[in-house]
């Protein structure tokens, strides 16, 4: 029983520290993934929790995390695999990527596959149009997938390695990315260090810096305090 | 590829992604090697007053996609009125086309951190969040650090600097709704419910977080405001345009040979952008482009030398949006990335308003049964009088964004639809009747 857990409800109050006296309420989000932390998905006794320890009804908890998306109601993959489906991504190839994937894995959307390792989705815009078309595993980008990467990545994840995203953290298991989510920082510090920067990033500035161009800088006194004319 | 031109080559001009080019840009020695929490000491020795007459004064102006001055929005916050102030900093990136503020969260994230503390002195506010998207974990990651980093330095916490001021950063992820780039939306989210927003008035400058007066900036407008300070008013001024002052970052997709960020000063058109990214991919003909997101009405190579400011793109009949500059070619089918979007807001639509909720779920049938080769010349009258029904008529922009591919791919591309509509075009998709859809 996760209420029976101590150091899990410790964990909870230290989310509800963060917020005002009062506001406990806003801990739910936070809360909830941690929740997914423990169990994968957000159970019946996940929701319970939350209720218990923020004092909500078990309905208005549930309210909220069938909500958002990145909640799972049912038991989920160690591994999620995301695939961007939005105008773009699809125009470039990721609605080929996905279908192959669902091809291999033989699962659908939200599905996941029998040995109960990855959970497939088609995402909408993950914020990487100049990589288009892009997959996640647990978020961490894999920028301009094909779909033969696409699908030596899973199949190396089935093998039990952890294929380097292009941008992002080396992996680890989805729980412990929910355990992030709800706030905890992290402990890899290699993994901080892994990139976030790829060609596409950089391409204005890659140009700027071939050919010496920058950006005028203004001339102002850094010990003055800033004063304004009163109008 | 030739290479773009000296004279529009000028017009990068890196301020806010200059600092991506060193790989530890994240980690706050590199950051204050870099210049980095400069600008706070020369604020928190300014008055607050000055320092929101001098954000007004440089024109700056919000990010996020509405352009609302970023001066002014600070200037609404009642002072005195013995109620905490909050700062809320919108991360919530997903408008489709935008990739912006989480690269710059990636790889700069102290920039943010540092907007802001000025920010807050400048309020009068003691505590903060970054909303950021749950998707976004590496740059949540980055940010959680920088956070850590900048309390062990006393950038944050009690008695900043010497300064007084004392400020506490919460970093909040949330969980996957698009919704929740909407500041009301956002806040409730904030609060611990569905992501649904608020009616306004009354505006989040005086009834925002907890009913407390509150600031909502996007990333990008923060992250700007220690440059601002840095730099001087008139200096970023002098980077834009009339009316748009600074700089932005161009995030372009698609279609061209260098897809990618690049920063440059507002009035930039998209002619010149096109050849800073090598040019269109070969065989491929700019058919269509959006100014700044999904949201934003879609354009067409008639507008090439449209100026990408505020007031420019509002002149041409669309929005600067987030300046999400996405490239279609004559390959890609207007009507079919309209059917796409379409289907992404009546995914993300929260469901409150009845228009936005039932408006984007018909048409995307509608949009279906065209797609599908079975639509009727009537389909297209049913479209227009849907997105009229909708344009307007919700809580929030979501639905009225929804409306703006639909009614610019008619006005720019009817024969498009009407080439599967009247056979002359393959069916993309294939589907059975649908009833009712009459």
């Amino acid at each position: 029983m996760l209420l029976d857990n101590e150091e899990l409800k410790a964990q909870a109050r230290e989310i509800i520290a963060r917020y005002p006296q009062g506001k406990a309420r806003s801990a739910l989000l936070p809360m909830l993934h941690l929740v997914q932390a423990e169990d994968g998905y957000v159970s019946g006794e996940g929701i319970a929790f939350c209720a218990e320890m923020l004092g909500l009804t078990k309905a208005e908890v549930a309210a909220v995390s069938t909500f958002y998306t990145m909640y799972k109601r049912k038991p989920t993959g160690d591994f999620l695999v995301s695939v961007c489906t939005n105008t773009m991504c699809d125009v470039m190839g990721g609605q080929l990527v996905y279908d192959v994937l669902s091809e291999y894995l033989e699962v659908g959307h939200d599905e996941t596959t029998a040995d109960g390792k990855i959970t497939l989705e088609h995402a909408e815009c993950l914020a990487a149009c100049d990589f288009a078309p892009v997959m996640t595993v647990n978020y961490e980008f894999y920028d301009k997938v094909e779909p033969d990467q696409a699908i030596a990545t899973v199949r190396a994840l089935q093998d039990g390695q952890l294929p380097q995203p292009s941008r992002g953290a080396r992996l680890c298991t989805l729980k412990q990315i929910s355990k992030q989510l709800a706030g905890w920082s992290e402990d890899r510090k290699d993994a901080l260090a892994d990139t976030g920067i790829g060609e596409a990033t950089l391409a204005g500035l890659r140009l700027a810096e071939k050919h010496g161009v920058a950006a005028p800088v203004g001339d102002v006194e850094l010990n003055t305090p800033i004063r304004v004319e009163k109008k | 590829m030739t290479s773009p031109r000296p004279e529009v080559l000028a017009k990068l001009t890196p301020v806010l992604t200059k600092r991506w080019l060193s790989p530890d840009a994240w980690r706050i020695d590199t950051y204050e090697q870099l210049d980095g929490y400069q600008a706070l000491r020369k604020a928190l020795k300014s008055d607050p007053d000055d320092l929101i007459a001098f954000m007004k004064d440089s024109g700056h102006r919000g990010r996020g996609g509405a352009g609302f001055p970023v001066g002014m929005k600070w200037a609404f916050i009642p002072q005195n009125d013995g109620k905490p102030h909050y700062l809320v900093v919108n991360a919530d990136e997903g408008e489709p086309g935008t990739c912006k503020d989480l690269p710059l969260m990636m790889n700069d994230p102290h920039a943010l951190i540092e907007g802001m503390i000025i920010a807050t002195w400048a309020i009068r506010s003691n505590k903060a969040f970054v909303y950021i998207r749950g998707e976004a974990i590496h740059a949540a990651r980055r940010l959680r650090n920088a956070v850590e980093e900048a309390y062990a330095k006393g950038y944050l916490g009690k008695n900043i600097l010497g300064s007084g001021h004392d400020l506490d950063i919460v970093i909040h992820s949330g969980a996957g709704a698009y919704i929740c780039g909407e500041e009301t939306a956002l806040l409730d989210s904030l609060e611990g419910y569905r992501g649904q927003p608020r009616l306004r008035p009354p505006f989040p400058a005086t009834h925002g977080v907890y009913g407390c007066p509150t600031v909502i900036n996007n990333v990008g407008s923060i992250a700007s405001v220690p440059h601002i300070v840095l730099n001087g008013g008139a200096w970023w001024k002098s980077l834009g345009s009339e009316n748009s002052a600074g700089t932005m970052i161009y995030s372009l997709s698609g279609r061209v040979q260098n897809p990618g960020q690049y920063e440059c000063g507002m009035g930039i058109t998209l002619r010149e952008l096109i050849e800073l990214a090598g040019g269109m991919l070969p065989g491929h003909n700019l058919k269509f482009w959006t100014p700044g997101g999904s949201s934003t009405p879609m354009l067409t190579a008639d507008h090439l030398d449209v100026p990408l400011d505020f007031d420019g793109v509002a002149k041409a009949g669309s929005i600067l949006g987030t300046t999400a500059t996405m490239l279609f070619s004559d390959r890609d089918c207007p009507v079919y990335a309209t059917y796409r979007w379409l289907m992404f807001y009546t995914h993300e639509s929260c469901g409150k308003c009845t228009p936005c909720r039932e408006g984007n779920y018909w048409m995307t049938q509608t949009y279906r049964r065209i797609l599908s080769g079975k639509g009727t010349h009537a389909d297209l009258d049913t479209l227009l009088d849907t997105c009229d029904n909708l344009l307007g008529r919700s809580f929030c922009g979501l639905g009225d964004g929804a409306t703006s591919s639909v009614t610019s791919s008619l006005q720019y591309f009817k024969q498009d639809y009407l080439d599967y509509i009247e056979g002359h075009r393959r069916p993309l998709l294939n589907e059975a009747d649908l009833v009712g859809a009459h």
